[in-house]
């Protein structure tokens, strides 16, 4: 049942670093997370990780293993050959401040910028009414647990670091979306145009709908089908027609 | 203390879990500087992993509910330990909290005529739990941050800055509330700020402000098989006993009937109670349902006898009554346990938990999505097509700091406030599931509220911190990394592993003092606590100070020391079985003890060097009961008198435990329920008032 399976994690902090060679038990039904918390136990006490929930919940345990982006919680050792050498890296868009753990205030630093949702001024609080079909299309994205793994392999930021001041990446450009497709956001009322803002601001247009983010993201939000291809189309028609908003804005009063 | 950093605060909130986080944005409307500490990533605290639900009584789904339901409901889940006026405060103020967050942009599943939709729970009349499919949490806690963001796009507006008004300081740890130089030994001293550590740098900082709340969740990691995350090491309970402020209610931890029971790297993990809200059955290896063999005398005429009214409960609720699986978590629990002692459980230890022959698959998968992806991810199992194995796991502590329940102050230390699972009281003996969430914006608001009148009032009077005591909070903070030191000292020993320590405690409390209590074995219990704390003053760590988790644990097993010798010290005295406290030895609820809360307290060294006082039954723990003289089961009155309760501290511990009677409930409040059920909890002398 158990085995001694072979480890190389990456160690080391924003001076420099490499990967380490462990040998170490597997038993059965573990996941990455039980073996990097079995070094740290045995071996390296002083290894550094995040996670809280150790269910796929809270997204704080993402790093890349064998090079992929997962959450190491949810990535069962059963997926991966005894024989196997398991790599395990921290994720590689964001700076390392130590092993596993990296600087993501990035993503902090961009929700700031998404004007926040816009209540409407005639509702009062247990006034609001809306149907669950309407609601479903934010709910879908707001499943997002923050484990920022589509930030981080989404090829705009992770290639291009220079892209960072201009890209909110997929995670916020999905927020943005989430907000718009509300059926209560009162932004257009409060002057906020979010498609606008969308291309002009948060750089939607550097998105060329390789779905990348879509496959990483752990909760199956279809990030680019449902939020950033919409978000795109709605931008557009915001650009060349602007009869769109002002139909939209009276159809919205007419709920 | 030059490398220390220095801030100031108006209000310092530690926790960034519900509580916290709605603390924070009521201080900030208040217009204080608010600062929030916590120990993971802004967005991760615990509360993000709740799922069933919150509970309020916005009766969009049955008219019949209100505030007044939701209160008689609160105050049966807790066997009448509650709180009153908490049980009051909460039921009455949770709508407004709910409706509250949709207009920060919450967007919970709906009815068919657009409102917030409403589910049924264990313990609650109707349904009462609104709900984001079984992420609710994850639904609480990104409104609340993100109407922090709001704020802080305020403050941007306004004065350039972000964290003008509304700062998270994320990934630091609080070790020491701090308090200004008081007159002797610090009583009635207010609090002056907090020392803490950032995880990253392993740097030390002084935040100084003159309101602290306390929202630091729970104590779970105490336990071996738990549903909650490393963050649960009872920080704030030990915090605020460091303080000077006292625990009640410590005996009472909540198990929850339905964790994963495999594989064993998942133990513990939660199965929600929606799951048996919506239709989910429990049966043992026979196939039996075998709930209907557990429903206790006081439950009787409200649960269903048979199957077939049960399953016509979730239709026709009005002309029918509930199916026994929603009965109060702690009956559920003990039941498991008994089926699966007798033999009759699944094989993993556990009980079948049953969804498959319920309701179609596509249901399942919709109303239960992260369930079934949880089952599916971790145990290889789909549970549209087979039943779970579920067993019991430590969830929650209904105990905590003693608080006054309009203000969410404190005891004793001016200043301190506390919020959410850190706070005791408003859950009584046992909490109803979705009764956190509710609780956490209630008191969280108030908390927040009352924090920033308290810094408005103290105004430019403001305490200084006491230099002694960060450096004193410094040394401790730095001792894992000089074990040798204490090694070699007089109380000396080898050098011990934090890893092993944390892992002996867990045992210890899950065998000793778990879901099924006897005497001798916590008495073994508190044994083995004070061995622990002997070898933990010799923990120590390898490596430096930058995200170290080793040091970490080793700071944290203070913590998770002190909580588990209020667990372990009040459920020893408490001689009956009530809600989250059961006792073999004494398996019945005696209404002598509703009158009594058990109050910890740090034991002072007087306190400590003091003989037990209490009378001849107080003898030294292991030889006889600890319980007052005449004992609470012979029905005698336990307390004469508030504040007469005698110390029961034995030398060997740092915690004092006293008796303080619970106060008399509000008489148009008890008018609320049938003369016949409240036979069944409160003693004659109470009824006759
Ligand atoms: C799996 C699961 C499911 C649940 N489902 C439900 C449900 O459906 N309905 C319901 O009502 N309840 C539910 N509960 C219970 C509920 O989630 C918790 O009781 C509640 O979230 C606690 O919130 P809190 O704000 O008190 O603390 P938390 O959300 O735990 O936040 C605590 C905060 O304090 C910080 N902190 C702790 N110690 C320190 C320190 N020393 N220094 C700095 N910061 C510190 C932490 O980092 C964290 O930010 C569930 C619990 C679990 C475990
Ligand atoms: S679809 Fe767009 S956002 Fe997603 S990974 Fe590709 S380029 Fe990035
Ligand atoms: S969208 Fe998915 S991948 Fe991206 S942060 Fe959210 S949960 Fe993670
Ligand atoms: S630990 Fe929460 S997602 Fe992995």
């Amino acid at each position: 049942m158990s085995y001694q399976a072979h480890f190389k994690v990456w160690r080391g902090d924003a001076e420099g670093g490499g990967l380490r060679d462990f040998t170490v038990e597997v038993n059965e039904g573990e996941v990455v997370l039980d073996i990097i918390h079995r070094l740290q136990a045995t071996q390296a006490p002083d290894l550094a990780v995040r996670w809280n929930c150790k269910a796929g919940k809270c997204g704080s345990c993402s790093a890349e293993i064998n090079g992929r982006p997962r959450l190491l919680c949810m990535t069962r050792m059963s997926v991966f050959e005894e024989s196997e050498t398991i790599t395990v890296t921290p994720m590689r868009a964001f700076p390392v401040m130590r092993d596993l753990v990296t600087d993501v205030s990035f993503n902090y630093a961009k929700a700031r910028e998404i004007p926040a949702f816009v209540p409407p001024a005639e509702l009062g609080p247990g006034e609001y009414r809306m149907a669950q079909q309407d609601v479903e299309r934010s709910q879908e994205f707001r499943k997002c647990i923050e484990c920022f793994l589509c930030q981080d392999t989404c090829h705009v930021v992770r290639d291009f670091e220079e892209n960072k001041a201009a890209f909110a990446g997929p995670r916020f450009l999905m927020r943005v979306a989430e907000l718009d497709m509300h059926p209560l956001d009162a932004a257009d009322e409060a002057g906020i145009d979010r498609k606008r803002t969308a291309q002009e601001e948060h750089g939607l247009g550097y998105c060329n709908i390789t779905k990348c983010c879509t496959e990483v993201c752990p909760e199956g939000i279809r990030i680019t089908d449902n939020a950033l291809i919409p978000l795109k189309e709605r931008a557009v028609d915001r650009k060349y027609d602007p009869l769109v908003w002002l139909g939209n804005k009276i159809r919205r009063r007419g709920q | 203390m030059t490398q220390v950093e220095r801030q100031a605060w108006d209000v310092v909130v530690v926790g960034a879990g519900g509580a916290g986080l709605r603390a924070a944005i009521a201080a900030r409307e208040q217009g204080m500087r608010t600062a929030v500490i916590c120990k993971s990533l802004f967005g991760k605290a615990h509360t993000v992993m709740a799922e069933g639900g919150i509970a309020a009584s916005m009766g969009n789904v049955n008219e019949g509910d209100n505030w007044q339901v939701h209160f008689r409901d609160t105050m049966r889940g807790g066997k009448f330990l509650n709180h009153w006026r908490m049980a009051e405060l909460h039921a009455r103020e949770a709508p407004d909290r709910v409706w509250e967050l949709e207009t920060w942009g919450a967007l919970f599943d709906r009815t068919a005529d657009g409102r917030i939709s409403q589910r049924n729970f264990g313990g609650h009349e109707y349904p009462r739990l609104a709900h984001v499919g079984d992420r609710t949490g994850l639904e609480l806690i990104r409104t609340l941050q993100q109407k922090i963001v709001s704020l802080q796009q305020e403050d941007e507006r306004e004065f350039g800055d972000h964290e003008a008004r509304l700062k998270v300081f994320q990934e630091c740890t609080v070790t020491r509330v701090l308090k200004e130089a008081g007159p002797a030994g610090g009583d009635g001293a207010r609090v002056a700020g907090v020392f803490g550590y950032e995880r990253e740098s392993g740097r030390f900082f002084v935040i100084e402000a003159p309101s602290v709340v306390l929202a630091t969740g729970g104590i779970g990691k105490s336990f071996k098989v738990t549903s909650n995350s490393w963050e649960y090491t009872g920080d704030g309970h030990a915090l605020a006993l460091l303080a000077g402020a006292p625990l009640i209610n410590m005996e009472f931890v909540q198990f929850h009937p339905t964790g994963m029971v495999w594989p064993p790297s998942v133990k513990g993990i939660l199965v929600t109670e929606s799951v048996r809200g919506d239709g989910g059955v429990l049966r043992n290896s026979e196939g039996k349902r075998f709930m209907f063999d557990y429903i206790p005398e006081v439950f009787k005429d409200k649960y269903a006898l048979t199957e077939e009214e049960g399953d016509r409960w979730y239709e026709d609720p009005d002309n029918n009554r509930r199916p026994p699986e929603l009965l109060p978590r702690d009956e559920v629990a003990r039941a498991i346990n008994a089926e699966v002692k007798a033999g009759r459980g699944s094989p993993h230890g556990g009980v079948f938990l049953d969804v498959s022959t319920r309701m179609p698959a596509e249901t399942i998968k919709r109303r239960l999505p992260s369930m079934h992806h949880q089952f599916k991810e971790l145990a290889d199992v789909d549970i549209t097509a087979e039943p779970m194995e579920v067993g019991p796991t430590c969830h929650y502590v209904m105990g905590g700091v003693e608080v006054d329940p309009d203000t969410a102050a404190a005891t004793g230390v001016p200043g301190l406030f506390a919020a959410g699972e850190v706070a005791g009281g408003m859950h009584g003996s046992n909490r109803l599931g979705g009764n956190s969430l509710s609780d956490l914006l209630v008191f969280g608001r108030r908390a927040g509220l009352y924090a920033a009148r308290h810094a408005a009032d103290v105004g430019a009077d403001r305490p200084v911190v006491a230099a002694a005591d960060a450096a004193a909070a410094e040394a401790e903070a730095l001792r894992p990394f000089s074990a040798e030191e204490a090694s070699a000292g007089p109380a000396g020993g080898p050098v011990e592993n934090p890893y092993t320590l944390h892992q002996e405690l867990q045992q210890a409390m899950n065998d000793l003092v778990g879901i099924i209590r006897r005497h001798e074995e916590m008495a073994e219990a508190l044994h083995r606590l004070a061995g622990l704390r002997a070898r933990a003053r010799r923990a120590g760590v390898e490596g430096h100070r930058q995200f170290n988790p080793g040091w970490h644990l080793a700071l944290d097993l203070r913590n998770m020391l002190l909580v588990s010798e209020c667990v372990a010290r009040a459920a020893l005295e408490r001689t009956e079985s009530r809600g989250g406290h059961t006792r073999d030895d004494h398996p019945a609820m005696d209404r002598a003890w509703r009158t009594v809360n058990l109050q910890c307290r740090l034991a002072t060294e007087e306190a400590q060097a003091a003989e037990p006082v209490g009378g001849a039954a107080n003898g030294p723990v292991g030889v006889g009961d600890t319980g007052l003289a005449g004992g609470a089961a012979s029905g005698a009155e336990p307390v004469a008198e508030p504040g007469l309760g005698g110390l029961v501290s034995d030398q060997s511990g740092q915690i004092a435990l006293a008796r303080k009677a619970t106060p008399p409930i509000r008489p148009d409040l008890l008018q609320l329920f049938e003369r016949d059920e409240l036979v069944k909890y409160l003693t004659d002398e109470e009824l006759s008032r």
